[in-house]
């Protein structure tokens, strides 16, 4: 058939193909037993990685050293603040999300700030924000006990069918990203400025503006996945970011998006989030200990990029 | 380097003046920024100038300086190590337990590890992988062989680290020879030695260096394998200090070790990289996240915040400097 064949040389059929293949050795391994709780819970919990995965795959193809390395701190800060915001009453979650989401693009627009006016490589703008955003969450959240709106919490705990509703939502979204970054002047604008920043410039494309934009937007995602993982785990934290800034990197580069830039895939990433996922589940079912997991999810991450680094030569 | 001598020559010479003057003015400015901290901590609390307020405030500075030329090695050669934090905590975790209660096992282990570092190395240049992502991958697996290693918090030094870590030289605190003394074995071994320079070119020019018949493999191999060896020299005298093990005690050495070098006067391509700015810059950040921020007002929930701010300040400075280079 055609489409198997189209579907062969895209390169996120593979992190699909890694998801369903941990899930089959998984029900394997149970006898069948909770294989469909197991996709449902992986769909939930998938859904954080990849709101931040995509803000990181933008950053990522701006082309080499951009890296969002405020996330996890970003991501602390806004739950903190959507919390605060929605003060447990049903009547304020829309300004909570909105204002979640304000402070993170807020985040990312200063982290753009550092970058442009100090001129230093994204990585250390990003960390030394990271730094002071992190103080000021202990600060601000300092014995937040807040729990979220019942609405709030229900919503994104809500499921049609064993499909979360926040997991539609999240595809949705991907989609529209998708559609932004191949069919969108914006998203070729990000392309062009990572295969070439000097040629995309003097091709005519505001350096400046996209890549400011981008920062932003990451910002603004992890600003939005707080407020959803303060709701999802019913309280914010200063720690609820922090597996978020290896996940959006790992998820970004196993789903086929190039590191050098240029070169992005958005469908990998949701391929990518459920195979890390299913990864833990798979772990964890055949119940090994925390140390074992770590190094297993160490081991297969450099396994499949060895795997997959011959293509990479091209470039 | 070399590209810009050439530029200086087609120079005049007041130019030159000028510019050499910039360059000296960026050389320094490590060293003037870790000035600028140590006079806050003088004005804001004078008894903390002395040999105990050192010994105290930079307690934890060996081990920090030792990791951050660790992570020097790696992006000498255009790579990034994201492992390096919970490599140090592996290794602390090995410290605690094989190398005090079956020393020959525990040597047998850390080498094995700096081996698996050289292994790395190797990898990332036949495969032409991203080093972010192999280190990101890597950062797990050293991090669950150190719960294995040690799945609580416990273990203990062995003796003669702990006698070598709480040596008490006359005068001069200890952890100020020690910097100085690295940060010069390091000066003299990666800027003064003939395959120092071949290193570093590897980071600069690889495709000149290629062509000149050395091995590139063979350079990021060498990198990789003292990346490795610094950072279990980093995790003992971690060790040494905190007298037992946890499998979390590195994590945060990741990111502050890549901070010193960039805070040191390094650049992430290029090969361009400075020893002595690198633990100077490790010393700046020790002292900036010393547990002495407390007793200067300095409120707990801020003192990240204290070594972000320090970062920028320092890296606007340098903005400021290289303007003039230009």
């Amino acid at each position: 058939m055609i489409l198997v064949k189209s579907l062969a040389g895209k390169p996120w059929v593979w992190s699909f193909l890694g998801a369903l293949l941990v899930w089959l050795a998984t029900i394997a391994f149970t006898g069948g037993y909770g294989a469909g709780g197991m996709v449902t819970a992986a769909l939930s919990l998938a859904v954080f990685t990849v709101i931040v995965g995509v803000g990181q795959m933008f950053v990522i193809t701006l082309g080499p050293g951009n890296v969002d390395l405020s996330l996890p701190a970003n991501i602390g800060l806004a739950s903190a603040v959507a919390m605060k915001v929605m003060a447990g009453s049903d009547s304020m979650i829309v300004v909570g999300l909105l204002a979640a989401l304000a402070c993170g693009a807020a985040i990312g627009a200063v982290n753009y700030l550092l970058i442009w006016a100090l001129r230093i490589p994204p990585i250390i703008a990003t960390l030394s924000a990271s730094f002071i955003i992190q103080s000021i969450d202990i600060s601000y959240g300092r014995g937040l006990q807040i729990k979220p709106p019942p609405g709030f919490a229900d919503f994104t705990n809500w499921q049609i069918l064993g499909v979360p509703v926040l997991a539609l939502l999240t595809v949705l979204f991907t989609i529209g990203a998708a559609i932004a970054m191949q069919r969108m002047i914006y998203g070729r604008s990000v392309l062009a400025i990572g295969q070439n920043i000097r040629a995309a410039w003097l091709a005519g494309v505001n350096v400046g503006r996209i890549r400011f934009l981008t920062y932003t937007l990451s910002g603004a995602l992890g600003g939005i996945d707080g407020a959803l993982l303060a709701g999802y785990f019913r309280g914010a934290n200063v720690d609820i970011g922090n597996e978020y800034l290896l996940a959006s990197i790992a998820v970004v580069v196993i789903g086929g998006t190039s590191v050098a830039g240029g070169k992005a895939n958005v469908p990998g990433v949701w391929g990518a989030a459920l195979f890390l996922v299913l990864l833990l589940t798979m772990l964890n079912t055949f119940g090994v200990s925390a140390g074992v997991r770590l190094l297993l999810t160490g081991l297969i991450i450099v396994g499949v990029i060895t795997a997959a680094g011959g293509e990479k030569a091209v470039r | 380097m070399t590209a810009a001598s050439l530029d200086t020559t087609a120079k005049t010479s007041a130019e030159r003046g000028a510019l050499a003057r910039a360059r000296l003015l960026r050389g320094l400015l490590p060293a003037l920024s870790l000035a600028l901290v140590l006079l806050a901590i003088a004005w804001l609390n004078p008894r903390a100038i002395s040999y105990f307020g050192f010994s105290l405030m930079l307690n934890l500075a060996i081990p920090i300086a030792l990791a951050t030329i660790a992570q020097m090695f790696v992006i000498a050669g255009n790579e990034l190590d994201l492992s390096i934090g919970t490599f140090v905590g592996f290794v602390g975790c090995v410290t605690a337990t094989w190398l005090k209660d079956a020393p020959l096992i525990g040597v047998v282990i850390l080498l094995g590890s700096i081996g698996i570092y050289a292994l790395l190395g190797a990898l990332i240049h036949l495969r032409n992988l991203p080093s972010i992502v192999v280190t990101l991958g890597m950062s797990f697996v050293w991090q669950g062989l150190a719960i294995l290693v040690l799945p609580k918090p416990g273990g203990k030094a062995p003796d003669w680290l702990l006698a070598i870590m709480s040596f008490k030289p006359p005068f001069i605190p200890f952890p100020i020879i020690a910097a100085l003394l690295i940060g010069l074995v390091v000066h003299f071994g990666l800027m003064r030695t003939s395959y120092g320079v071949i290193l570093r070119g590897s980071g600069g020019n690889p495709a000149a260096l290629k062509r000149a018949g050395w091995s590139l493999l063979r350079t990021k191999i060498v990198l990789f394998a003292l990346a490795g060896l610094f950072g279990v020299l980093s995790g003992m005298a971690l060790i040494g200090i905190t007298t037992s093990a946890d499998a979390n005690i590195g994590n945060g050495y990741t990111l502050l070790a890549i901070a010193g070098v960039i805070l040191g006067g390094g650049e992430f391509v290029g090969g361009r990289v400075s020893p002595i700015g690198a633990v100077i810059g490790a010393l700046t950040l020790a002292l900036a996240a010393s547990p002495l921020l407390t007793f200067m007002h300095i409120p707990p929930d801020w003192q990240v915040a204290a070594n972000g701010a320090i970062l920028i300040i320092v890296l606007a400075a340098r903005v400021l400097i290289s303007r003039k280079e230009r």
